[in-house]
């Protein structure tokens, strides 16, 4: 079976004037359908360099990156933007929701620029769908700074899956987030992988790369390590486990 | 479409007081734009009202060359038209309905126990008819009248009132012009002022022979009033006129006219080249108001970008392509001068009137004034919005999602 993204012998390379800064020094990585990956590294590792090609935001200086069979580099602008938006689906540290717009307006961004272009009525019933997925339905109205950080994530997580991605990109999804939120949006993760969504999350955290199945370090820009997740963890018992803890703290 | 409708407008709804005041530019504009045009059109209009009642098809021939700046005299005040010129004008111009030679006098008139000092025009009996004076009551003196130099008259709106009170018919009454008795034979509807302010009312019409021989002494006339069939032999008639009145008063090629020939259209074209300047000058303010307005509106943009770069990052993310951006900022930006517009033009309803009861000032709002300030705040949006939102689009997507 061919991978979902397939990057082979991939450089990027920034010119800062006369300085080259190679981000990322030749990587070759291959992600299947139904995996969740975690990308970790310290920051300069070149972790972010990949995840932005990855998401079609940025091209390879060298090597090739196959997204779904397609050649990325050989893509124009508009190109990339129609990629990102059929195959690709983001997940920012800081949820990126527009201000003053409601959780459903919000889900349905994406679907504004598919084309050809979607029937309203189908917008709000994808959008729908989508909120549904993160257990968030009975909030669609509520506008970002009604919601928790974890509840935020979780509309920012359904305006991701709303065009039907192959690929849900997350990037320290867990950044902003307390402990007890962020292991609920893994959770959100583990699940939706379950349902078959191929999920790749860049984290700088140990304990919520565990939640992932297969956990890809970097260094200097090259993959230092590359294995599956060997203790994975699964949120519904990391949260009883938490909340254990919380009791026993409240008891002393 | 409807999706980049409703983002603009809650872009522009987020904050409504700065919203406002980056129309502000754009409704003074068009407001001025509006108040200014319906000034331009409301005083011609009024022009217009006042060339139109001097008569149809009217041509008017003065005495002298007035155009070479009234050196030789002007309006008449060197007589050259005499009673030899206005028979062959009777006899030999094809397309003419109606010929008055015209003598002016002022003099003193009294009736009764009132008098007053009033213009008196000798005209002939063709006169009333060309220049379009109605009758109230009474009707205009005969051709045998003008032959005989019959002591009789018509007289005026304000004229009658003044010698016999207010409404009170002055057919058949005697009045005395420099002591010899004239009957009145006719009471003229009212015209108003004319295109200079006068009032045309205060006036008395009476045979030319009569003012000629019994009160002014003149043998000479100030200027011939014609009315032609029709608009369009005014030209040819024009010519006639000219070749003729050559021929009678022997001016060789050489030599310039001793007469002017004016139609109705040069001298609405004269009445109006003054609100012309005044259309064009206001018309200077507001272009320069609008410009500023436009400037403004860019401004606003710019920061509206920088503001919104990490909304513009994520939507980038999540498959607009520039253009989608380009047209969404583009469209906050001819939102925001096209409701500048219409706030102007209501401002313009609102403020025209104002300016027509307190100031006197005649105004009109022409439909078409409307459409084009509507198209000039729109072009305006675009315009000045344009730059802003081709920044916006440009922006990389990593640098957007990543700006603080």
């Amino acid at each position: 079976m061919p991978a979902i993204i397939q990057l082979e012998d991939y450089c990027r390379t920034y010119r800062n004037g006369s300085l080259e800064v190679h981000a990322v020094r030749g990587v070759s990585l291959a992600i299947h359908a139904g995996e969740f990956v975690a990308v970790m590294g310290a920051s300069g590792s070149g972790k972010s360099t990949m995840m932005n090609t990855i998401g079609c935001l940025d091209r390879p200086t060298s090597g090739r990156y196959l997204l779904d069979g397609v050649d990325v580099g050989a893509l124009n602008r508009d190109e990339l933007a129609d990629l990102r938006n059929r195959k690709l689906g983001f997940v920012f540290q800081g949820f990126n929701l527009l201000a003053r717009t409601s959780a459903l307006e919000n889900v349905e961004l994406p679907i504004l620029y598919c084309r050809p272009a979607v029937p309203v009525r189908e917008q709000v019933r994808r959008a729908l769908a989508a909120l549904e997925l993160v257990g968030l339905s009975d909030r669609a109205d509520h506008y970002p700074n009604q919601l928790s950080g974890g509840q935020q994530q979780r509309v920012a997580i359904a305006r991701a899956l709303v065009n039907e991605p192959r690929v849900l990109l997350a990037d320290e999804p867990t950044g902003n987030l307390d402990s007890r939120t962020s292991i609920e949006v893994m959770g959100v993760f583990q699940a939706l992988n379950d349902r078959g969504i191929t999920v790749v999350m860049v984290t700088h955290e140990l304990d919520i790369a565990s939640f992932a199945k297969r956990k890809v370090v970097m260094r200097d820009g090259l993959i230092r390590t590359d294995e599956p997740v060997s203790h994975r963890l699964h949120a519904p018992e990391a949260l009883a486990k938490l909340e254990a803890e919380q009791k026993s703290v409240h008891l002393d | 479409m409807l999706a980049i409708l409703k983002t603009a407008l809650r872009a522009i709804r987020r904050n409504i007081l700065r919203s406002f005041l980056t129309m502000l530019g754009i409704i003074v504009g068009i407001a001025a734009v509006i108040v200014g045009v319906s000034m331009g059109t409301g005083a011609k209009a009024e022009v217009d009202k006042q060339i139109a009642s001097m008569g149809n098809n009217l041509l008017i021939v003065f005495s002298g060359n007035m155009s070479r700046g009234g050196v030789r005299g002007g309006f008449g005040m060197q007589p050259s038209l005499t009673e030899r010129d206005y028979e062959a004008l009777r006899r030999e111009v094809s397309g003419v309905v109606g010929v008055s030679p015209e003598v002016r006098t002022t003099v003193h008139v009294a009736a009764g126990n009132q008098n007053s000092s009033v213009g008196v025009w000798g005209v002939s009996a063709d006169f009333a008819e060309i220049r379009s004076w109605r009758f109230q009551s009474g009707e205009n003196f005969t051709e045998v009248d003008v032959r005989t130099a019959n002591k009789v008259c018509v007289i005026g709106k304000t004229t009658a009132a003044t010698l016999f009170g207010e409404g009170a018919d002055p057919v058949g009454q005697i009045i005395r012009i420099k002591n010899a008795p004239f009957t009145v034979v006719g009471w003229l509807a009212a015209k108003g002022a004319n295109a200079f302010g006068q009032d045309q009312d205060d006036v008395i019409l009476m045979p030319y022979t009569s003012a000629m021989k019994r009160l002014s002494g003149d043998t000479k006339f100030r200027a011939f009033s014609l009315a032609t069939e029709s608009a369009e032999v005014m030209g040819d008639v024009t010519n006639q006129i000219a070749t003729l009145l050559r021929q009678l008063h022997q001016i060789t090629p050489d030599k310039e006219d001793d007469f002017s020939i004016r139609s109705q259209q040069e001298m609405s074209d004269f009445a109006n080249a003054n609100n012309r300047i005044m259309t064009i000058l206001i018309g200077a303010f507001a272009g320069i108001s609008l410009v500023v307005g436009g400037i403004g509106i860019m401004n606003i943009m710019l920061v509206s970008v920088t503001e919104r770069t990490r909304e513009i990052g994520t939507r980038l993310a999540v498959g607009a392509r520039a253009r989608d951006v380009l047209r969404q900022f583009l469209t906050e930006a001819v939102l925001l001068s096209v409701v500048g517009g219409a706030l102007g033009i209501a401002a313009g309803y609102w403020l025209a009137p104002l300016l027509t009861k307190f100031a006197g000032f005649p105004t009109l709002i022409s439909n078409a004034s409307v459409v084009l300030a509507f198209s000039v705040s729109a072009v305006i949006g675009i315009v000045f919005g344009f730059f802003p939102a081709l920044k916006a689009a440009n922006l990389d997507p990593i640098d957007a999602l990543r700006y603080e």
